[in-house]
């Protein structure tokens, strides 16, 4: 009974693989092309294999968009690396034995990936995978080939999940709008289709139209283009205002340790950037060392930094407190030029240690890409720097605020003397102050390490703009700071778009100088003794 | 490395000398009286300050190439000694360790300078003095000077060939020039301004912008150049961001979605070393333009790369193409120096135009009398691994040009030391001096 259901099987093989000869022969030409090197040969291979109809077009095209297909320059065969690692010939479909060594990858440039894209989109267009099947809609309306049309209509029937649906319509409008052939009737419906999706992508289609499209549809065309117009531009304010949130947090998680050390110390320290420069190296070491003992935990790197940065940087800044800026009490112009030599030698020894290029500190999967939320694009790592400094700032509120530390801090703050007199330990204060100031530059450091280099010279960048958000808040004030940060950011990202980056900067300035004359002690000025001192 | 001078530098190769001495003493019986002394190169490379990051590198090559070389016997019987100093990336600073290289150390040539405005503070010292600088890095242009050589890419050896290329192999009709707000971007977009309307690309498909030194937050730039692309036509990017703004671009390009097939950007100041500091991953596919990439598979580029990490004792260590110019530049210094037996300025200087040197990519770089040298143009696309893939080149070596034909100022003036004995000598007018 096996061996006749065995022998059924193989009659129906060979009389399919016989009905399908001419189709595999076709395959087996085209897909011998992508040996010969050359784009042009890959592009025509690429079309060949789809247009052959065969059943490994599919598998062959992916392999080539995952750069695991490869030829040997020898005896000029294709094989697909399969995901397993093992070696496939990509002509017969059967596992390479004594494949040739110096294999070299088939090459891909844009156009290609393009080409890719498209043939791909419109193979798996039926395909029994829900997201596959999304991929390739997507595909389909940026390729808008007009082959896959009638696999379209077909995909379009049997498709049962509402997203997909909608994407699939999506892409067939694509393809129709720009497909002269089709009546007119079915083309301004696609107007229709693709203006309510209403993103760039559609306004691009829409304006794309060529100058020879009935006068009928190029004023829908327009229509439309107008109406995703005036809706993108009420999503640009949001889009601004987000911008400038997140710049705000930069700034704000930059400035948060001046506000202790400069704000509530009175210390000019200029070497505070270089605290969060050395928060983002101990941000790459910790990466280093999982990368080399355990890459499984590598998600994690950031979360493991971020105490060893307060803890490095914390404990630097408590050296340079008992070593430098003890002695400098009083003196400001001494204290800045003492931390600007500082600054200076822990680069240049940052420098020496580390080498002068950048380093590459590797950003977590839950920190890379970004998601569409109604008309803008939101990026995770800037969401969760916002996040995290928010959680930094009301950590620090909270300490100072509830712990004694906290107190005698604020103790010592606003009268010195009365401070030692209730038995409070001054210059340990002062040590410690300046200790958890420099710590949460570090900790800033992990998180800028995300979005900026981590060079020797990360720091210089922030130096200023934290200066002028504590000075712009109010110096001794958290909420000033707070308030300060996000006050520059969103005008900054509002001023950008007009302005420019370079002139934004500069009417930043401009502001920020008139308003200090006007109000000299920032936006919240502290009241009391504190401020004869 | 801070401290490197011209006698820390001397101490390692004076002990070297002894070898070198007794080897020469076999091939000739007598040494020259003179021989005792050495022909001092001097290094203008920034090893602190912003721009470390990039002169670091150079300064390693030009050690290496001089080891190099005196290991083959010297320079007309005598070693060379590398006079290293830091201009610490303070432009004035460069032009008082130039004039102490040449006063002080009395060095016959210098090799040295990234930045064009540091290039441009030292001018007047070379000038004065009478002195040999060679500049490795891709530049503006619009410039000749007698006392300068000029070995990396002018305007129309990199961005637009580059820009050629975008227009014919990727159909791109939109263009964001996106440059750092300094002299190097702003020329070069004047440049590719002027060459992109001439090729029929209207106004309105042109938007230039420019962002300050070490702009690290490009949320609003990318968004806009989002915008800019839907228009319906293809848009590309040509990216003149220096230096350390490259990194948070990319990483933002990166996480904002715009994919090299949809958006692509093609840069001229990205290399190797810049991407060692990013995941390459999302930016496959964006393009750089360049003489030299790494990944080129020539016999002279292996031997390089293979002695360069040896020489920097660390395998990781990558190569760029300023690198290659100074291996160019150097080759032809010696050459010279060769052919006239002395080092004496004015006669190297006049020696010079007309010298070739093998480049690393297998061709044969020539310097021209407008102190500007031929160089082979390729177009690379950024790998997942920190390199670039060439996907297109130039037919043979493009000749460098002093002076560009797209810009209202310039296209009549030309440069040549040899028969015109001047660098911006005007057609029209007939004069030397614009």
């Amino acid at each position: 009974m096996r061996a006749l259901t065995r022998i059924v099987a193989l009659i129906a093989a060979v009389v399919l693989i016989g009905a399908s000869a001419a189709r595999a022969q076709g395959y087996e030409a085209a897909v011998a092309r992508f040996a010969a090197d050359s784009f042009s040969e890959t592009d025509a291979a690429i079309s060949a294999v789809a247009a052959s109809g065969d059943p490994r077009a599919a598998q062959v095209i992916e392999a080539l968009q995952d750069a695991r297909l490869a030829f040997s320059p020898g005896d000029r065969k294709v094989y697909i690396r399969a995901k397993s690692g093992e070696l496939i010939d990509a002509a017969t479909g059967r596992p390479a034995v004594g494949a040739p060594a110096g294999l070299k990858p088939v090459r891909l440039n844009n156009r290609l990936r393009r080409s890719v894209d498209a043939a791909l989109g419109a193979l798996t267009l039926l395909s029994s995978d829900p997201g596959r099947r999304l991929e390739a809609a997507q595909a389909v309306f940026k390729s808008r080939d007009a082959g896959a049309l009638k696999t379209l209509d077909a995909a379009i029937g049997r498709e049962s999940d509402s997203r997909i649906k909608r994407a699939l319509t999506e892409a067939r409008a694509a393809v129709v709008l720009h497909l002269a052939e089709a009546p007119l009737s079915e083309r301004m419906d696609a107007v229709t289709v693709i203006r309510e999706r209403g993103d760039q992508d559609a306004r691009a289609l829409l304006a794309a139209l060529p100058e020879a499209t009935p006068d009928r549809l190029k004023r829908a065309a327009a229509d439309a283009v107008g109406a995703i117009d005036a809706q993108l531009a009420m999503w640009d304010s949001v889009q601004n205002a987000w911008y400038g949130l997140s710049l705000g947090s930069v700034l704000l998680l930059a400035a948060i340790g001046l506000a202790i050390t400069f704000g509530v110390m009175g210390v000019i320290n200029m070497a505070h950037g270089e605290m969060v420069m050395i928060g983002a190296y101990t941000t790459f070491v910790v990466q280093e060392l999982i990368r080399a003992h355990d890459p499984a935990l590598f998600e994690y790197s950031l979360v493991a930094a971020v105490p060893l940065a307060f803890l490095v940087a914390g404990l630097l800044g408590v050296l340079i407190e008992r070593g430098i800026i003890r002695f400098l009490y009083g003196r400001p112009l001494e204290t800045l030029l003492a931390t600007w030599g500082l600054s200076l030698v822990l680069q240049q020894a940052v420098r020496t240690s580390f080498g002068p290029t950048n380093r590459d500190v590797g950003a977590p999967s839950w920190m890379s890409g970004a998601f569409e939320l109604g008309g803008i694009t939101i990026t995770y790592n800037r969401l969760w720097i916002i996040c995290f400094t928010l959680a930094v700032f009301l950590l620090l509120l909270g300490l100072l605020r509830f712990t004694r530390l906290g107190l005698e801090m604020r103790a010592v703050t606003q009268n010195r003397d009365m401070a030692a007199v209730m038995g409070i330990r001054t210059s340990r204060i002062d040590a410690l102050t300046f200790g958890l100031g420099s710590g949460v530059a570090g900790i800033a450091g992990v998180a800028l390490s995300q979005i900026d280099n981590v060079s020797p010279n990360l720091g210089q960048g922030y130096i200023i703009d934290s200066f002028m958000v504590v000075v712009f808040g109010g110096v001794g004030n958290l909420w000033g700071t707070l308030v300060g940060a996000f006050t520059l950011g969103i005008a900054n990202k509002f001023l950008e778009p007009y302005a420019g980056a370079v002139l934004g900067k500069i009417a930043i300035l401009v502001l920020i100088i008139l308003f200090i004359q006007k109000r000299p002690r920032g936006l919240f000025a502290l009241k009391g003794r504190a401020v004869e001192a | 490395m801070l401290t490197t001078n011209s006698k820390l530098a001397g101490r390692p190769l004076s002990r070297r000398w002894l070898g070198a001495a007794a080897g020469l003493a076999l091939g000739f019986t007598a040494l020259p009286a003179g021989a005792q002394d050495t022909i001092k190169v001097g290094i203008l490379h920034s090893l602190s300050g912003t721009m470390a990051i990039s002169e670091t590198t150079l300064k390693d090559v030009m050690l290496m190439l001089i080891e190099e070389q005196n290991k083959k016997g010297g320079l007309l019987g005598k070693k060379l000694e590398p006079v290293v100093v830091d201009p610490a990336s303070n432009w004035p600073l460069f032009a008082e360790k130039a004039r102490e290289l040449i006063s002080k150390h009395k060095v016959a040539v210098v090799f040295g300078n990234w930045t064009s405005v540091s290039r441009k503070s030292v001018l007047p010292v070379f000038k004065e003095l009478n002195s040999i600088l060679f500049y490795p890095v891709q530049y503006e242009g619009e410039e000749s000077e007698r006392n300068v050589f000029y070995t990396g890419a002018a305007p129309n050896q990199q961005a637009i060939p580059a820009v050629d290329y975008l227009m014919k192999e990727e159909k791109v009709q939109r263009w964001v020039l996106e440059g750092t707000d300094y002299v190097y971007p702003r020329t070069t977009n004047k440049i590719l301004e002027a060459y992109l309307k001439s090729k029929g690309v209207k106004p309105e498909d042109i938007s230039i912008n420019y962002t300050p030194f070490g702009h690290a937050d490009w949320q609003t730039r990318i968004a806009a150049i989002k915008k800019f692309g839907s228009e319906g036509k293809k848009t590309a990017v040509v990216s003149t961001i220096n230096g350390d703004a490259n990194v948070p671009f990319y990483k933002e390009l990166g996480n904002q979605g715009v994919k090299a097939k949809d958006i692509p950007s093609v840069a001229f100041s990205v290399g190797e070393e810049e991407l060692a500091g990013i995941d390459t991953k999302p930016l496959i596919g964006h393009l750089a333009a360049w003489n030299y990439f790494q990944s080129i598979d020539t016999p002279a580029n292996k031997e390089f790369i293979a002695k360069w990490k040896a020489f920097t004792k660390n395998p990781k260590r990558v190569s760029n193409d300023p690198m290659e110019a100074h291996v160019i530049g150097f080759a032809m210094w010696v050459k010279a120096v060769q052919k006239v037996g002395t080092t004496d300025p004015d006669k190297v200087i006049d020696a010079l135009p007309g010298i070739e040197a093998p480049n690393l990519t297998g061709g044969m770089s020539k310097m021209l009398p407008n102190h500007h040298i031929t160089k082979p143009v390729f177009i690379g696309e950024v790998r997942d691994d920190g390199q670039f893939d060439v996907v297109w080149k130039t037919e043979g070596l493009v000749p460098g040009e002093a002076w560009s034909p797209y810009l209202e100022g310039s296209k009549d003036l030309v440069a040549d030391w040899v028969t015109l004995k001047c660098g911006n000598y005007n057609t029209k007018t007939r004069k030397c001096g614009s």
